[in-house]
């Protein structure tokens, strides 16, 4: 199919009728990476030219500086609680979502996005509503010394709040369009539920699902607005790279914050990479999977 | 996959250690200390270390006064507070009561170790030739400040304009409001905490004058170069009285009360205050600056919030800037 | 777990695990976002309702709402127009760089919002990359309601292209073909044939644009300059009632653009709802 509509406009002169003409179509190119070089490529290397203007020992230093690494280390292990949780969550959402029919499925999944519309300063403060001190578990828990907000904890939930969506997002259209076929031979074959899923059920989402986490993981360790309502800014303590950046910024550091951004920025580069070879390599993979739900 | 959770435990271990030290205060401030107290927390740790032999940590967080005293209010952790003004350690009493009510009698100075006030800073060469606070409400000068409500540094602002406006039309209140709602006309971007409103000036280029901490500005001419700006001090200013206080119902918890106690009283030594100075505070005993930084600091009028025009921060809050105060009332259109 | 499975009436299947996985995914939702989210509601509906209008009436709430609809709403039209024509691009022609330009449109969605402030602010403020060209010709983007439609334009870019693409990769070429050989010109078949089939995932993706650019905080304050009633933004604003103290107030606003998003997302799945019937996709 690509081949023929490859092959169609060098052959027909101008008017082809299923395809634009030369002109239309290298104006359309030219607007579409105009548009996204303007958009996303600039500021992308706006990152790298800035970090880098102090020379390539001052990036180093910066980003050797102990409140920055305590930052790294704060951003590495909230994204590793947030991230295996909304794992867990969207397995096994799209797994009762996917294999039943019930009452009420519909409403789930709107509630399953509901994340995505809320801004991120909600998100935060819905959590000091509840456990700040002022808030409704905000007296109990402290009487039993248990911080949440302006801690670590507070920060971990506010992440997840953010990247709630993300796995079962991906993985509810996928399992949908599966069916249930494969789960229910293998049961008849005697397979239990647990095996079942593991040997069946996985290895069929496992793209989409590394897909989902590695978003879902770019977002938790991006993450700014509801970790800045929760945080504290406690340096070296409660600061994520992203709040970090933003005192750094604002500590005539400029350099060493575009630094911290860099790494960020980094992040979301090999995310997209790792991303784009998982659909060129196992894009077949993903799409025969897709058809099977087809009518086609 | 395993790797990704042996990888996950590996760094909760390595952050947890991270937070088992020894004694560790919380010192939470406002905006443009974060030089100052890198500074003078290093001084009282060697102190600290040297009187008792014990080693402590402190850590700090900064931003915005308002925004840092809520943050105290739902449960930050802080064994001391360093805001911006007494309004602030009030809303805490208030509405917390972690902090004692007499707070301010606990400490020389009315809890104040150092003072600042607000003057201007202009770029080099002062090309649109500002030299009072006259100069701030003539049409196509641009003013750049922080948002009162967020900022302790925007209220001293506020309330100096308004006391010069005050003097110079002899009392008549409405005179004195158009005079303020005329200057903040003139500002471009209102930034929620001083630091903000710093870079917004310095490192974006926008605004003529930069209604400034004093503190702030010349930290700004030395960070950058005094070759690029100039400060220019205005005829009346407020005399800023940024607070200290012990958070007592978190150094009771924490059991931190003696060495919390020890540090604010620290900012009141001869070291204290020196480097007060040194990070252009006015210190509460100017003997114990270096003469090179005392010389920074100009004679000018200054207005305290005591001052009858004001009647202290309990009066001027909400006068001013609550909830459709003058501040409301002015910036609407 | 019968017991949850006759509380949602689902129909029988052999395949086990429902009441396990089902009850873990509504007790996950419901403390991390449900409970929350009521906590939220509750924490309003401790005022009354003249209370209540009072704040969401009040002149300054009604700017920034004003503010971030209007800003949110151009930014979702610009990336409309524009992301049709980047999902267009990259599906049907080939050209050099095409599959690094299809891999950078979910930048977004994995750069955090707090360095593309940054970023955009670098480039954008008077003193900035482009903004030092455009500060002379009197033309002001950072610091205005330009900047803050050009950071939603930003993080709203990958929703409509992301919708767009697969569908504009189903669309048969033997319709468009039928078209043709019916006697339709290429215009004629965009209007008749194509567009029609994008309209309802062009919807859909607008309104995503617009829901996640509403709620935006992280980049958009760098770059807006913050004045009230000019360029303050409704998440601003709750942070800004919240260093005042004033919960209530922040709650009242956050459920007011709470009440606003599930609207949004209600309008999404009535589009999509709408779509299945009308071309048996979305």
């Amino acid at each position: 199919m690509s081949d023929l509509a490859a092959a169609v406009p060098a052959r027909m002169s101008r008017q082809s009728p299923t395809t634009e003409s030369r002109f239309t179509r290298g104006v359309l190119i030219g607007v579409a990476i105009f548009f996204l070089g303007l958009f996303l490529l600039f500021p992308l290397l706006v990152v790298f030219v800035e970090a880098l203007r102090g020379g390539i020992g001052a990036y180093f230093a910066a980003l050797k500086e102990p409140d920055t690494v305590s930052a790294i280390r704060l951003t590495l292990l909230v994204a590793a609680i947030a991230v295996p949780a909304n794992l867990l969550f969207g397995l096994a959402a799209s797994w009762a979502i996917a294999k039943y029919e019930f009452r009420g499925k519909a409403l789930l999944i709107t509630l399953i996005d509901l994340p995505f519309s809320v801004s991120p300063v909600i998100s935060g403060l819905i959590y000091v509503i509840l456990f700040g001190a002022q808030g409704y578990f905000g007296a109990w828990l402290q009487s039993y010394g248990i911080q949440i907000v302006f801690a670590v904890p507070g920060i971990v939930l506010a992440t997840i709040f953010v990247t709630f969506p993300f796995v079962a997002r991906e993985l509810i259209p996928l399992m949908q369009e599966q069916g249930t076929q494969d789960e229910e031979a293998a049961i008849s074959l005697g397979a239990g539920g647990f095996q079942t899923f593991w040997r069946v059920t996985l290895p069929n989402v496992k793209w989409g699902l590394m897909y989902g986490v590695l978003l879902c993981n770019a977002r938790a360790m991006g993450e700014f607005g509801a970790v800045s309502v929760v945080s504290g800014h406690i340096r070296g303590q409660t600061n994520t790279m992203p709040l970090h950046i933003e005192i750094l910024y604002n500590d005539y550091q400029w350099a060493a914050a575009f630094a911290v951004a860099s790494l960020l920025a980094l992040l979301a580069l090999v995310t997209l990479i790792i991303k784009t070879i998982l659909e060129w390599r196992f894009g077949e993979e993903l799409a025969s999977a897709g058809r099977q739900g087809d009518i086609r | 996959m395993k790797k990704l959770i042996t990888g996950a435990f590996l760094a909760a271990t390595l952050a947890v250690s991270a937070q088992a030290q020894d004694t560790t205060l919380l010192n939470v401030s406002y905006d443009p200390t974060r030089e100052l107290y890198r500074a003078f927390n290093a001084a009282f740790v060697a102190h600290w270390k040297e009187k008792t032999g014990k080693t402590i940590a402190v850590r700090q967080s900064h931003g915005g006064s308002g925004a840092q005293a809520r943050a105290v209010i739902d449960g930050l952790d802080a064994d001391v507070v360093t805001l911006a003004m007494q309004s602030d350690v009030d809303a805490i009493v208030k509405n917390s009561g972690k902090i004692a009510a007499d707070w301010r009698q606990r400490l020389p100075n009315n809890s104040a170790p150092y003072t600042s006030t607000m003057i201007f800073l202009v770029r080099a060469g002062n090309p649109k030739g500002v030299k009072d606070w006259d100069d701030l409400v003539k049409p196509g000068i641009q003013v750049i400040t922080p948002n009162p409500k967020t900022s302790g540094a925007a209220r001293w602002n506020y309330l100096a304009a308004w006391a010069y406006a005050h003097q110079k039309f002899g009392g008549d209140e409405a005179k004195t409001r158009e005079f303020v709602s005329a200057l903040y006309k003139n500002v471009p971007v209102l930034d929620t905490a001083a630091r903000g409103s710093t870079t917004t000036f310095v490192q974006r280029g926008i605004g003529d004058v930069y209604a400034a901490w004093e503190n702030e500005a010349l930290l700004a001419l030395k960070e950058l170069g005094p070759g690029k700006f100039e400060i220019i001090v205005p005829s009346l200013s407020t005399l800023a009285e940024p607070t200290v206080a012990l958070v007592d119902g978190n150094v009771d918890k924490k059991g931190t009360r003696e060495v919390a106690q020890a540090y604010l009283e620290f900012l009141y030594s001869p070291t204290g205050q020196k480097l007060a100075a040194k990070n252009f505070y006015r210190p509460y005993q100017i003997q114990h600056a270096d003469p090179e930084d005392a010389k920074l600091f100009p004679k000018l009028k200054l207005i305290t919030i005591d001052d009858p025009l004001f009647g202290g921060w309990a009066k001027a809050q909400p006068h001013h800037f609550g909830d459709g105060g003058t501040f409301d009332q002015i910036y609407k259109r | 777990m019968n017991a949850v499975a006759a509380i949602v009436g689902r129909r029988p299947s052999v395949i086990p695990g429902f009441g396990i996985t089902l009850g873990f995914a509504l007790t996950y939702l419901s403390l991390i976002v449900l409970i929350p989210i009521a906590a939220l509601i509750l924490r309003t509906s401790s005022l009354t309702w003249e209370q209540f209008w009072a704040i969401a009436t009040n002149e300054r709430v009604v700017a920034a709402l004003r503010v971030s609809f209007g800003a949110s709403l151009i930014a979702a039209i610009i990336n409309a127009f524009f992301g049709l024509i980047v999902a267009w691009v990259l599906v049907r022609y080939r050209f050099p760089g095409r599959r690094v330009l299809d891999a950078i449109v979910d930048l977004p969605f994995a750069l955090p919002t707090a360095v593309a402030g940054i970023a955009l602010t670098a480039i954008f403020a008077p003193t900035g990359w482009v903004g030092q060209f455009l500060d002379p010709l009197g033309i002001k983007v950072a610091y205005s309601v330009t900047g803050i439609v050009i950071a939603l334009t930003f993080i709203g870019l990958p929703f409509v292209v992301r919708t767009l693409q697969p569908v504009i990769e189903e669309i048969d070429r033997e319709v468009e073909e039928a078209a043709a050989t019916l006697g339709a010109n290429r215009r004629q078949a965009i209007a008749r044939v194509i567009l029609p089939t994008l309209l309802p995932p062009l919807l859909t993706g607008f309104v995503l644009a617009l829901a996640r650019a509403i709620g935006e905080y992280g980049s958009v304050i760098f770059i807006a300059g913050n004045l009230p009633y000019v360029t303050e933004i409704a998440p601003l604003l709750i942070v800004i009632r919240l260093e005042e103290f004033d919960y209530v107030g922040a709650s009242a606003i956050a459920s007011i653009m709470l009440a606003i998003s599930f609207l949004m997302f209600l309008a999404i799945n009535l589009i999509q709802a709408w779509a299945r019937r009308r071309f048996g996709h979305v």
